[in-house]
């Protein structure tokens, strides 16, 4: 299946990705809108930079995911590859944060649940953060693992 | 009736089995026998079913097919009495006798109340553990109820925070100087505490119930409470009667090794797992690392009710947390049909929170500390000779925690990462370039 990859090398570290991913989930009109008026979108995607490293990573859908085996809710799903959360189980212990090694499941905006990459299954059919990507630093293909 | 597999109890654990059988065993008969009544549901999340967050259907640990599609056999509501492990046979209170050719023990925990003076004349008196529980106080509690809550541990404070909804007068009393002493250390505490009590719960701290006549409390420090809803929340006993005539093999927790295992500068009387409550070093089934109960054939054992040893002080004793009864359960069910799989990563852990304010811990409080703490926000990590050993996260700190906890069930050498730029964050530029790329190119 399709997953998104990034590519350390390309990358400038310039946090677009995170901005086109938490709107593109925001449900928001206008990219302001999502971020303004107290609106503070969360992005899914994580650009970590300094020491001249810069790379942005979100989530690996793995093939032993923990956030789904360690989530108390039962809320956490993987269907046909992409690994999901039903938001309208999930409390928002934060039990996923507690468990994903690469730190890509963040706490929610309304602090009530958490959110992750489902590789914009509901937004489109190539990814926001990928599509905007100016660098070509983010791709999302199939690499046969 | 007769089973190929059996499994005694019916939350995370029966969960996992049933996964773990179906992986490879398609056909084999399965049976899970429960005395409640409920489709499998999470039990934390009971709380917040008093709350209103959720309704009971959201409660269902599995989609409402989960037993037709693994094709398992529900025999709810209904008791298992005991268990003969020569003749294979689990039988009911009903009468019923149930044959089982593997059987899973996932028989969790009881509530623990203390013997407590006067105690049969409370009205509306209640434990909090079960969905019965929230549907008996569903029944009684009145906008501005007088609470009084016995623990002020996980299942005390969320209990509180649910009633809270119903401008309840909460009172919770604990033996303990602090609250929460199973997860959070004095300073963290501390902060809990305050937070939690500027949402109107009252604690009364280091004083226990002396006595009880009617809804009028007395307490050790002579001050008397009057009430309208009484919940316990002591701890919890591991149900382990049922196996136990059967021949399993049944073992308290350990202690904590004595702190010279680690060549930490923290106290040990205030960090190391030491001030946990007692619940952990109840008696639990003693499995192998396959999750076979030792001292009976064919018996497996999963969750609440079963010792694990703690790969972060190396002491067996039970974690008492839904991700261990899943994963060990999964490898019960792997094993029980026939693939080989071992459960060995067991180490306490929790994210929770109370009143918005939410903390992720693990491991134990251990060995040199690095420490962040702005009074609401709070870091702390413990490591000793090159490994995490434990955390303490808190308020903002709790973002990519996950991070972090890898470390301790890897037991990651720090010497491999940079550790300085870990404590700063969480991050993935701390591994190294080709671990990086690893992680990257693909997942776990």
């Amino acid at each position: 299946m399709k997953k998104i990859y990034v590519n350390e090398e390309r990358c400038l570290g310039c946090h677009l990705c995170e901005f086109y991913c938490a709107f593109a989930n925001s449900g928001e009109t206008e990219m302001f809108k999502a971020f303004k008026l107290g609106k503070n979108a969360v992005p899914r995607i994580k650009v970590e930079d300094g020491n001249g490293i810069n790379f942005a990573v979100q989530c690996r859908h793995c093939d032993d995911p923990l956030c789904m085996k360690n989530c108390i809710a039962g809320a956490i799903s993987k269907v046909d590859g992409v690994v999901k959360i039903d938001h309208d189980k999930c409390v928002g212990c934060y039990t996923c944060v507690l468990s994903c090694p690469y730190g890509c499941i963040v706490p929610d905006k309304n602090g009530h649940s958490a959110a992750k990459c489902e590789l914009c299954a509901e937004n489109g059919t190539i990814p926001a953060c990928v599509q905007n990507c100016i660098n070509g630093a983010i791709v999302f293909e199939e690499r046969g693992e | 009736m007769k089973y190929e597999y059996v499994i005694i109890g019916n939350s995370a654990a029966a969960a996992g089995c049933i996964e773990g059988i179906r992986e490879t065993d398609k056909k084999g008969t399965v049976a899970v026998i429960s005395d409640e009544k409920y489709h499998i549901y999470s039990r934390p999340l009971i709380s917040y079913r008093l709350k209103g967050d959720v309704t009971e259907k959201q409660m269902n640990y599995r989609p409402a097919d989960f037993y037709k599609v693994n094709n398992v056999e529900t025999l709810l509501g209904k008791r298992a009495v005991s268990v003969d492990s020569k003749t294979k046979i689990v039988q009911l209170e009903t009468g019923e006798k149930i044959e089982y050719e593997k059987l899973l023990l996932a028989t969790g925990s009881k509530p623990f109340v203390p013997p407590m003076d006067g105690l049969d004349s409370v009205r509306n008196r209640f434990c909090f553990m079960k969905m019965d529980d929230v549907k008996g106080i569903e029944k009684v509690v009145k906008k501005g109820a007088k609470v009084l809550i016995i623990g002020a541990g996980l299942i005390g404070l969320k209990a509180a925070e649910a009633l809270e909804h119903y401008d309840c007068e909460m009172t919770v009393i604990d033996l303990a100087d602090r609250i929460l002493p199973s997860i959070l250390d004095k300073k963290t505490s501390e902060i809990m505490r305050k937070h939690i009590e500027a949402h109107g719960v009252k604690f009364i701290l280091g004083t226990s119930a002396k006595s009880f006549k009617n809804n009028v409390v007395t307490l050790t420090n002579g001050e008397e409470i009057k009430f309208d809803i009484l919940i316990t929340a002591v701890g919890v006993r591991p149900n382990t009667e049922l196996a136990e005539s059967a021949g399993a093999k049944v073992e308290r927790g350990q202690r904590d090794a004595a702190p010279n295992s680690v060549s930490g500068k923290a106290e040990p009387a205030d960090n190391c797992l030491a001030a946990r409550s007692n619940s952990i070093h109840a008696r639990g089934f003693i499995t192998d690392k396959k999750q076979a109960v030792k001292g009976v054939k064919n018996i497996w054992a999963a969750g609440d009710c079963t010792v694990s040893e703690d790969i972060t002080t190396g002491t067996s004793h039970i974690i008492a947390i839904m991700p261990n009864a899943y994963a060990q359960g999964l490898v019960a069910g792997r094993n029980m049909s026939g693939n080989k799989d071992t459960f060995d990563k067991a180490f306490p852990m929790n994210a929770i929170g109370f009143f918005g304010l939410h903390i992720i811990t693990a491991g134990a409080y251990v060995g040199d500390c690095y420490e962040e703490n702005d009074g609401e926000n709070v870091k702390q990590l413990f490591s000793s000779d090159n490994k995490l050993n434990g955390f303490i996260l808190m308020g903002d700190k709790i973002k990519r925690a996950g991070i972090y906890t890898a470390l301790i069930r890897e037991r990651t050498d720090l010497t491999t990462v940079d550790y300085k730029l870990l404590c700063e964050a969480p991050q993935l530029a701390a591994f190294a370039r080709e671990k990086r790329f690893d992680i990257l190119s693909k997942g776990a």
